[in-house]
């Protein structure tokens, strides 16, 4: 009998949770056609969109500076461990670069400004619900999605790609000082190799897989701050769900469109 | 004209409008009144289209709101100028952009003639000078204010004050009162004031409507209202609480 209750009670629950991803899904697929459909119809504010690229992009570049370059110093240094036992040590600038652009930088870019960005968008829209701010947008005429989801998508789309380049450069950049002057890696050969191995198509699946996350952190973080609840707990609930959620979306979408991308471009 | 049919909204389980009906003429100003959490704020928001009913109609001007989308919404909120409970001032925004909003977003104006409306709105508030004051530094007095100039500037047929005196001291709500007069007055728009205020809603309203047991349980100019002998009317008015609350 009580294996019975204990049954019940936890397909209650599977439920409960499966119905309440739905509902998350649904909503945030009727936000994205909303966003679709405003930003189609050229309805951004200037003013607002340069602000926020001000915001998403130059004060996440510290950040992101920083993740480059140490993401790119120690890639170098243990493909260097792995591949001078092979006497392939030229061929360690091609490894990081080939990463670097492809995968680590949009991906490592995009977790960073989630964690900045993401939980900012959702503090700050979840204390205009709290606060009625949006209820007051909204008896202004002016929809929300306008004036508050589309400049901050639209920010991050803009933003993510060129942040990405700059956390490859620079994490390129830094293995390279690593590679030359602490490994003893002969420099000459170290970079033809990788100029060698780097195709425009790394680059490219790289800048794609960015403007896909900037609109993933923009949305799910606009999402989680306009739905919020109510009150302090409210916001803080929003805030963290909102940088779990645009991370692990992250890390999922990129295993696919890594898949997709290779396929479309021959590698696979 | 604003008319509510047969309301009904429902939270969870806890049902908070259970068939609210009344009819709203242009020019009118109604105090809507009701005891803390009888649901005379999400009342106000269905008329505006914040809320949708579970059952029931709001119209404006003969065209029913429910069921629109938020698009559509906007078309019918140009009419109505809000004061919210709290203010709901921008917080990032100084109080001339504040103010300035509706008019910024319309396009139709000149910076200059944009200033011009935001000092004239200003000054009718008794707020001149405090352009380039943040929210956070005034008191809750003048961001109401500050909440009802941003309301007004547009020049909208319909005002909805939800609690405007509330939080306030006597004579902070004495002058709140006033103003809302003022701007019945001199802008001729429909007012609904929500509060449990009973000298606001003596004051400002030509009709005083009781919200009791989730439905308008009482209805009448301010003179016959308050003079009404009924029980609960009568508890109410007078501010006596109930024995079990004792």
């Amino acid at each position: 009998m009580p294996i019975v209750i204990l049954r019940a009670t936890m397909n209650f629950f599977a439920n409960k949770r499966v119905a309440y991803v739905l509902t998350e899904l649904g909503q945030i697929a009727l936000l994205t056609r909303e966003v679709i459909a405003s930003a189609l119809t050229f309805k951004v504010a200037w003013r607002d969109l340069l602000y926020q690229i001000y915001f998403i992009g130059i004060k996440s570049q510290s950040v992101v500076i920083v993740t480059g370059a140490f993401t790119g110093m120690v890639l170098g240094a243990q493909t260097y461990f792995q591949f001078h036992k092979v006497k392939m040590d030229t061929a360690t600038l091609a490894v990081v670069s080939v990463s670097m652009c492809s995968e680590l930088g949009p991906v490592l870019t995009a977790l960073m400004v989630a964690g900045r960005v993401g939980a900012a968008i959702a503090a700050e829209l979840g204390t205009m619900r709290v606060t009625e701010q949006i209820d007051a947008l909204r008896t202004l005429a002016t929809h929300p999605v306008d004036y508050l989801v589309v400049p901050r998508l639209i920010a991050a789309q803009i933003a993510l790609p060129l942040l990405t380049v700059e956390s490859v450069v620079v994490g390129i950049g830094a293995s390279y000082l690593v590679g030359v002057h602490i490994l003893g890696i002969e420099p000459t050969y170290l970079w033809v190799n990788m100029l060698k191995y780097t195709h425009d198509v790394d680059l490219a699946m790289g800048l794609v897989k960015s403007f896909i996350y900037g609109g993933i952190i923009a949305l799910i973080g606009c999402y989680k701050g306009m739905t919020c609840g109510l009150g302090a707990e409210g916001v803080g609930r929003a805030t963290t769900e909102a940088v779990v959620y645009s991370s692990i979306t992250i890390l999922i979408t990129n295993f696919f469109l890594t898949l997709l991308m290779g396929k479309l471009v021959g590698q696979l | 004209m604003i008319e509510a049919r047969s309301l009904e909204k429902s939270f969870g389980a806890q049902k908070i409008l259970d068939g609210v009906s009344f009819r709203i003429e242009n020019g009118e100003s109604v105090a809507i009144i009701g005891r803390s959490g009888s649901g005379k704020s999400v009342l106000l928001k269905h008329l505006i289209g914040l809320l949708q009913p579970d059952a029931g109609e709001v119209l404006i001007d003969g065209e029913n709101i429910v069921g629109m989308n938020e698009r559509q919404l906007l078309r019918v909120r140009r009419k109505f100028g809000m004061v919210f409970q709290g203010a709901a001032l921008f917080d990032s925004m100084t109080v001339a952009e504040n103010v300035a909003f509706a008019l910024r977003r319309k396009k139709k104006f000149t910076e200059a003639e944009i200033t011009r409306r935001v000092t004239f709105a200003l000054e009718v508030v008794d707020l001149p000078g405090t352009e380039n004051k943040n929210p956070a530094e005034l008191s809750g007095g003048m961001r109401k204010r500050v909440g009802l100039a941003r309301a007004i500037i547009y020049e909208p047929q319909i005002v909805l004050y939800d609690e405007p005196t509330t939080g306030l001291d006597p004579i902070v709500s004495d002058s709140i009162d006033k103003l809302i007069i003022r701007v019945r007055d001199h802008l001729k728009v429909t007012s609904i004031v929500v509060t449990h205020d009973m000298r606001t809603a003596r004051r400002v309203g030509n009709r005083v409507l009781m919200l009791h047991d989730k439905k308008i349980y009482a209805s009448g100019a301010p003179e016959e209202f308050f003079a009404s002998q009924d029980p609960v009317v009568r508890q109410f008015v007078d501010g006596v609480a109930d024995k079990k609350v004792i």
